[in-house]
C-alpha cells in the first residue's frame, strides 16, 4: 500500500516562495507525473516528498503516517536522480546492495534481491563493473535498480531521461512503463517533457509558478484543459490562440468576433458571459482544416511548414498577427506567403475568459 | 620552410630543455648538499668548489656520535603524523559542512581562515610561548602537535573543501535516501570517493609539519626537538662546519623526500584532481 496525501504544502527559500500551497493525493499503484516549465517547482516538490528539503508549512502523509519531519532514510521512498548519482567508487553490485547493507539485511537475502533487480533490468553481466565503465543508459538502469532492491513504498524519479539521447529516451520510457506494470509500484515522476508526461502517466499534475494548475488523466488534460496555461503547455505542436470578444449570447451558444476579423458561432453557454467580454479561443492543430469552397471561417497567411511524412504541420498567421498551426495530410504542403482559407471545428474549440479560465461547453456542463 | 611536424618537434625539444633546466636549478642546492655531506670539512671549504673528491662517511658517524639522530627522527615522525591525523579529523567534518550545507557566511569564513595564514608567526611568539610555559608544555611534543595542527588547519580545510565541492551533492542525497547516517555518509561514500584528494592533503600537511622550524626551534630544546631543531643545533657559535651541517640536513630531509618520492603519483593526481576532471 502506498497512499500519499499532501496538504497545503509550502516551501520558501530566503523569503522567496517556491511552492505555494499544494494539495495532492497520490493513490496506490498510480503513476503520477509532475510536469511544468523550468522553475515551476516540480523538482522542489519531489525533493520535499523525498525529505531532501525542509518543508516550510503543510503536511505530507504516507499511508496515514505524517512524514513531514521524518528523515529521508525513514520515509521508505527511493529516488532516481537526473544525474543518476551512482556511487563512483563502488561496483554496480555494491551500488545495488548499499541500502540493504546499511539496513543490515542478511547476505543471502541481499544477494537474492540484487540478482532479482539485475534480472529485471538485464544488469547481470555488469555487476562487477564500476559506474564509469558504463554507458548512460546502463547507468540509468543501475540507478533504477538501486531503487528496486529497496522495494520502497513509492519510487521518485527526477527527470531521469533528460541525460539520455533521443533514441534511448524513447526505449527507456517504454521500459519504465513496463516496469511500473510489472512491479505494480507507485511512482512519482518529474519531467518538463510533456510527451513523457502524456505517455507514462495515469495522472498528470501540471505545475506552474509553484501552484497546481490542473490534475487529471493525460487525455482529460489534453481534451479539457482547465485554463490557458494547461491548454498551451500540453500538446505538440501547441494549441493556437485567437483573441476576440463576445458579440452575441443565445441559448445553446454564443458568437465570438475574433480580432482576426471573422465571426464564429460556438456551442458555448455560460450565464456569466456577457456581450463585449474579452475571450480567447483555443484550437488544436488537428481541429483546423483547409476550408472547402464557401466554408471559409478564417483567412491566414502561410508561414513555414514542417513535413514529417505522415503529417504536415503548417504554421500560419492571422491578419491580426496571431500564430496558429494546422495539421494536414503528409503529402500536402503550403507555400510560404500563400493565403489559406481555414475552417474551425467548432465542437473542438476551447474558450477561455479574460482571466484565462476555461468556459465550459453547454453539453459538457449539462452532463 | 619548416613543416608543421618539424616546428612541433622543435617546440617540444625547446620546452623539454627548458623544463630540464628549471628542474636542474631547483635540484642543484639539494644535490650540492648531499655531495658536501660526503666531503671532509677541508674539502667542503675548498675554493674553487670541488666536484670530484674522496668520499667519506665521517660526518654521518660524527652526527650519530654527538647527537642521537633517531631520537630526533622519531620526534619528527610522531609530531608530523599526529598533527596531520588530528588536522584531518577536524578538517573533514568542517569541510563537509561548508561544502554541502553552505550558508551565506561560508565563503567569508573560508577566506577568514585562510587569512590567518598571512599573520607572521613571530607576531604571536610571545603569547604562545607564555601559554606553553604556563601549561608546562615547553619542550613537549603535545605543544608542537597542537600548534602544527592549528597552523595547517586553514589550508587543509580549504583543500578538502575544494575536493568535496567537486562531488555532486546528489550522490550524498542518494545515500541519505538509502538510509545512511551522517557518519556513514562521510565514511562510506564521501571519503572513499575523495581518497586521492585526502591522501594528497595529508601528504602536504605531513611535509609542512616535517619542515616547520620556527616553532620547533622556539618551543623545544632536546626532549621534544624534531629534526629541524637538530639541523639548527649544528650552526654553532664556534663556527660553521659545512660538511657536518650538510650531513645532518641530508639526514633530516631524506625521510620526507623518500616518502614524497614514493607517493609522488598520488600527490600529483590529488593536486590536479579538480583541474582535469
Amino acid at each position: 500500500m502506498a497512499n500519499l496525501i499532501i496538504r497545503n504544502l509550502q516551501k520558501g527559500f530566503d523569503g522567496h516562495q517556491i511552492i505555494k500551497g499544494i494539495d495532492l493525493d497520490v493513490r496506490d499503484r498510480e503513476f503520477v507525473v509532475f510536469v511544468g516549465p523550468s522553475g515551476c517547482g516540480k523538482s522542489t516538490l519531489l525533493r520535499l516528498i523525498a525529505g531532501l528539503e525542509e518543508v516550510t508549512a503543510g503536511t505530507i502523509e504516507l499511508d496515514g503516517r505524517d512524514i513531514t519531519q521524518v528523515t529521508p532514510a525513514k520515509r521508505d521512498l527511493a529516488m532516481v536522480f537526473q544525474t543518476y548519482a551512482l556511487y563512483p567508487h563502488m561496483t554496480v553490485g555494491k551500488n545495488l546492495s548499499f541500502a540493504l547493507d546499511l539496513a543490515g539485511v542478511a547476505k543471502d537475502e541481499v544477494k537474492r534481491k540484487v540478482d532479482e533487480a539485475a534480472r529485471i533490468l538485464e544488469l547481470g553481466p555488469l555487476l562487477e563493473r564500476k559506474p564509469k565503465q558504463l554507458s548512460g543508459g546502463q547507468r540509468q538502469r543501475v540507478a533504477i535498480g538501486r531503487a528496486i532492491v529497496r522495494n520502497p513504498k513509492i519510487f521518485l524519479f527526477d527527470e531521469p531521461l533528460s541525460n539520455l539521447d533521443a533514441a534511448l529516451r524513447v526505449q527507456t520510457r517504454l521500459e519504465l512503463s513496463r516496469l511500473h506494470k510489472e512491479l505494480q509500484a507507485t511512482m512519482i515522476y518529474v519531467t518538463h517533457d510533456q510527451v513523457e508526461a502524456m505517455t507514462l502517466a495515469d495522472k498528470v499534475v501540471v505545475l506552474n509558478g509553484g501552484k497546481v494548475e490542473q490534475v487529471g488523466s493525460p487525455l482529460e488534460l489534453y481534451h479539457h484543459p482547465a485554463n490557458l496555461f494547461v491548454a498551451g503547455f500540453l500538446g505538440t505542436p501547441k494549441m493556437g490562440f485567437l483573441k476576440g470578444k463576445v458579440s452575441r449570447v443565445e441559448t445553446g451558444g454564443c458568437e465570438i468576433t475574433l480580432d482576426a476579423g471573422t465571426t464564429i458561432s460556438l456551442p458555448f453557454t455560460n450565464a456569466q458571459q456577457r456581450l463585449g467580454d474579452s475571450v480567447t479561443l483555443g484550437i488544436r492543430p488537428e481541429h483546423l482544416e483547409l476550408a472547402k469552397p464557401g466554408d471559409c471561417q478564417l483567412q491566414v497567411i502561410a508561414d513555414v511548414s514542417e513535413r514529417l511524412g505522415s503529417d504536415t504541420f503548417c504554421h500560419v498567421k492571422t491578419r491580426s498577427g496571431e500564430a496558429l498551426t494546422l495539421r494536414i495530410r503528409g503529402d500536402m504542403a503550403s507555400q510560404y506567403g500563400e493565403t489559406l482559407d481555414l475552417h474551425l471545428d467548432s465542437h473542438h474549440c476551447h474558450l477561455f475568459d479574460a482571466q484565462g479560465l476555461v468556459i465550459t461547453k453547454a453539453l459538457q456542463a449539462a452532463a | 620552410m619548416m613543416t608543421l611536424k618539424q616546428s612541433r618537434r622543435l617546440q617540444s625539444v625547446l620546452l623539454g630543455s627548458l623544463s630540464w633546466l628549471i628542474a636542474a636549478l631547483i635540484f642543484f642546492p639539494i644535490f650540492w648538499m648531499v655531495l658536501t655531506s660526503f666531503k671532509t670539512e677541508l674539502d667542503a671549504f675548498a675554493t674553487p668548489p670541488q666536484l670530484f673528491f674522496t668520499p667519506t662517511l665521517e660526518n654521518y658517524l660524527h652526527i650519530q656520535e654527538r647527537s642521537d639522530y633517531f631520537h630526533f627522527a622519531w620526534n619528527s615522525i610522531l609530531i608530523s603524523f599526529s598533527a596531520t591525523i588530528l588536522c584531518l579529523l577536524i578538517a573533514v567534518p568542517a569541510a563537509y559542512s561548508m561544502a554541502f550545507f553552505e550558508t551565506k557566511r561560508t565563503k567569508r569564513t573560508l577566506l577568514w581562515m585562510l587569512s590567518t595564514k598571512m599573520l607572521p608567526p613571530v607576531g604571536v611568539l610571545m603569547p604562545i610561548y607564555l601559554l606553553a610555559k604556563t601549561f608546562g608544555l615547553l619542550d613537549s611534543r603535545i605543544a608542537l602537535i597542537a600548534i602544527y595542527t592549528l597552523i595547517n588547519l586553514p589550508i587543509v580545510v580549504w583543500m578538502i573543501y575544494t575536493y568535496f565541492k567537486d562531488i555532486p551533492p546528489e550522490i550524498l542525497e542518494a545515500s541519505r535516501l538509502d538510509g545512511a547516517t551522517t557518519r556513514q555518509e562521510i565514511f562510506r561514500v564521501l571519503m572513499p570517493i575523495c581518497k586521492g584528494g585526502l591522501a594528497s592533503t595529508a601528504l602536504l600537511s605531513l611535509i609542512l609539519c616535517w619542515n616547520e622550524a620556527f616553532w620547533s626551534l622556539n618551543l623545544t630544546s632536546s626532549n621534544a626537538a624534531p629534526l629541524t631543531a637538530l639541523i639548527a643545533s649544528y650552526s654553532s657559535p664556534e663556527g660553521l662546519f659545512w660538511a657536518k651541517l650538510s650531513a645532518v640536513s641530508t639526514l633530516a630531509c631524506a625521510p620526507i623526500l623518500i616518502f614524497g618520492w614514493i607517493s609522488q603519483k598520488q600527490l600529483v593526481r590529488g593536486l590536479s584532481f579538480g583541474a582535469v576532471k
